[in-house]
């Protein structure tokens, strides 16, 4: 039987030949991942379930990315929850600040989620992982706590849409602008239980943190996963990191799709969300057009929070200033991240145009801390939400972007193209 | 708890966990702590206004967003047994069989109940009666797999059971 890429590592890890769109199944999970935010109610649930250990000591990842450094001392209670938890199990892969980034931009650059993996994460931008050629789905903290323990989870296996990316992206235009387009069209609900795989020639040049970009918003459509096949580009970001095997799956060619977007890539120019919903994409030019004056714009995330996306944006800041009165945030995604943008003199750039740059965290991009907005405030940020106060104030308001759009914006203090520089 | 009774708060499409609680409470996962936002940025007063057994009446894909568990869990400790949309999201719908809160698709309820009125709802059977216009609707029936967990008593004492037997 013809299968889908998502069908098939579903079925591999359920232990069954083939399984189909609507079967409901019961599979093995290679890595169960939470955070600051779920895993206290995680904990608590696993508490519940009488068990003594995790089932695995490496493959339960518990990441303090979101209030981290506490931001407070509620937020200080939950992180000792998280770290004793830790501790108690011996857990291997709990990572403490000075080593903690995002958890989606980490796992993958440590090499923790591996192409063919399927991987429940309590927190729904878990899908980032799809870019890899993995199912990586969100999940709540109750179905978190039964897989910490049993190392199990069950599944209705979605449809799947296919959206193919024709021909040559333009100047300026990122995976992230082909997913904002791709929510415009889809809208938030547009692929409700179902899967979002990407192909075509446009996907296939795309450098894998632009593919993380893309798999990271799948959710913004509804969508349980988001999926790339791995290839050549795929293996060369995963040989040097794989700490164990991994799989490769791809789809037959005569799989069975739900429904199939095809998109003329040439046609997309950089896109930004207005509030108060990702899907509400334009175009970079009718946002220039619009003259939004902004207060602060934010580059990081788990959606734009690595290396490649810090080169992008100091390529345009280079030598030039954020605008008076103008608040710019730089947030590495991870230590190494950092680390690699003072080798490469990011910092340096970024210092000089007036940004602040941020420990690794989420910080402003839920609302959380470092940077949150005031009544009446605007930003623009590479993040992945512009839900009503999602940044602070409900009366705030959030942009989403590519970081040259971003970059540009900070310089001219209102939402800007990258070719106004 | 067969019978469900109370007023319908209405609200629209694609009602996002931000706005059922807005992550800037998240540092707690206290329930009592999240009932006292449930909802704010979509209403703010709503924690005050709402009264135990009044249920939510909302539009599609309820709960959209992010996989915060606290979203159910607000909802349930502010007092409303049961969310009844067109459409929930798939994170949502998941947590909310898993922290036990009742959720009912129906597009027609969904769109006939206006704000305000008197609800009852038959959580077995999933009839939702509009008792002020005295209209009916059945809701979809809950997939056969989904009742089996409910009537295990959640996820985790359904795994609870499934770990003794072994
Ligand atoms: S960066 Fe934002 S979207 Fe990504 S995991 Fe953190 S809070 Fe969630």
């Amino acid at each position: 039987m013809a299968q889908t890429i998502t069908e098939k590592i579903l079925a591999f890890h359920a232990g069954l030949k083939a399984v189909e769109a609507g079967q409901l199944i019961e599979a093995k999970v290679d890595v169960a991942l939470a955070n600051d935010v779920t895993a206290p109610i995680a904990i608590d649930e696993f508490e519940k379930l009488g068990v003594k250990t995790v089932f695995d000591n490496e493959r339960v990842i518990l990441i303090p990315d979101h209030f981290t450094p506490n931001k407070d001392i509620k937020s200080a209670e939950q992180a000792k929850l998280v770290r004793e938890f830790a501790q108690k199990h011996d857990l291997k892969n709990y990572f403490e600040i000075g080593r903690v980034g995002i958890e989606h931009v980490l796992l993958p650059e440590q090499g923790l989620v591996l192409p063919g993996d399927l991987i429940v994460g309590a927190d729904s931008h878990t899908c980032t992982y799809g870019a890899l050629g993995a199912f990586a789905t969100g999940v709540g903290s109750t179905d978190l706590a039964v897989a910490m323990a049993t190392g199990r989870v069950w599944f209705k296996v979605p449809e799947t849409i296919k959206v193919v990316y024709h021909g040559k992206p333009q100047a300026w235009v990122e995976g992230k602008d082909l997913i904002l387009y791709t929510i415009g069209q889809l809208k938030v609900d547009g692929a409700l239980y179902q899967a979002i795989e990407m192909t075509g020639e446009a996907i296939d040049e795309l450098p894998m943190y632009g593919r993380m970009s893309m798999a990271n918003m799948a959710i913004e459509a509804g969508a349980k996963n988001g999926i790339i096949a791995p290839d050549e580009i795929t293996l060369d970001y995963v040989r040097p990191r794989a700490q164990r095997d991994y799989t490769l799956f791809a789809s037959d060619p005569d799989a069975a799709y739900c429904r199939t977007i095809e998109i003329d890539v040439a046609a997309i120019r950089p896109q930004v969300a207005y509030p108060p919903s990702p899907d509400k994409s334009r175009s970079v030019d009718q946002a220039a057009a619009d003259n939004i004056a902004i207060d602060q714009v934010v580059i990081g995330s788990c959606t734009n929070g690595r290396i490649e996306d810090f080169r992008l944006a100091a390529s345009l800041l280079k030598g030039r200033k954020a605008a008076p009165f103008m608040r710019l945030l730089i947030i590495p995604g991870t230590p190494d991240v950092y680390r690699q943008m003072i080798k490469e003199g990011l910092t340096e750039i970024f210092l000089d145009a007036d940004a602040l740059i941020s420990p690794p965290t989420c910080g402003p991009c839920l609302g959380g801390h470092m940077g949150v907005l005031a009544a009446g405030e605007r930003a623009v940020a590479t993040t992945n939400r512009n839900f009503v106060g999602r940044m602070g104030h409900p009366e705030s308001e959030v942009y989403l972007s590519n970081p040259a759009v971003a970059a540009a914006s900070a310089i001219m203090g209102r939402i800007a193209t990258p070719e106004e520089i | 708890m067969n019978n469900i009774q109370g007023k319908a708060w209405k609200f629209g499409d694609d009602v996002d966990t931000d706005a059922i609680i807005p992550a800037r409470y998240l540092n707690t996962s206290d329930p009592e702590e999240l009932a006292k936002y449930c909802m704010e940025d979509a209403d703010p007063g709503f924690a005050r206004k709402v009264k135990v057994g009044d249920i939510i009446v909302a539009g599609k894909n309820f709960g959209c967003g992010s996989s915060r568990e606290h979203a159910p869990i607000a909802i349930k400790a502010v007092g409303v047994d049961c969310v009844v949309a067109p459409t929930f999201a798939r994170i949502f719908y998941r947590n909310a069989f898993n922290t036990g809160l009742l959720i009912l698709e129906s597009a027609e309820a969904s769109a006939a109940i206006a704000d305000g009125n008197e609800v009852s709802i038959d959580s077995t059977t999933g009839m939702i009666k509009d008792l002020t216009s005295g209209l009916e609707f059945q809701a979809r029936p809950v997939p056969d797999f989904m009742q089996k967990l409910l009537d295990d008593g959640g996820l985790i004492q359904h795994w609870r059971k499934r770990l003794m037997e072994k």
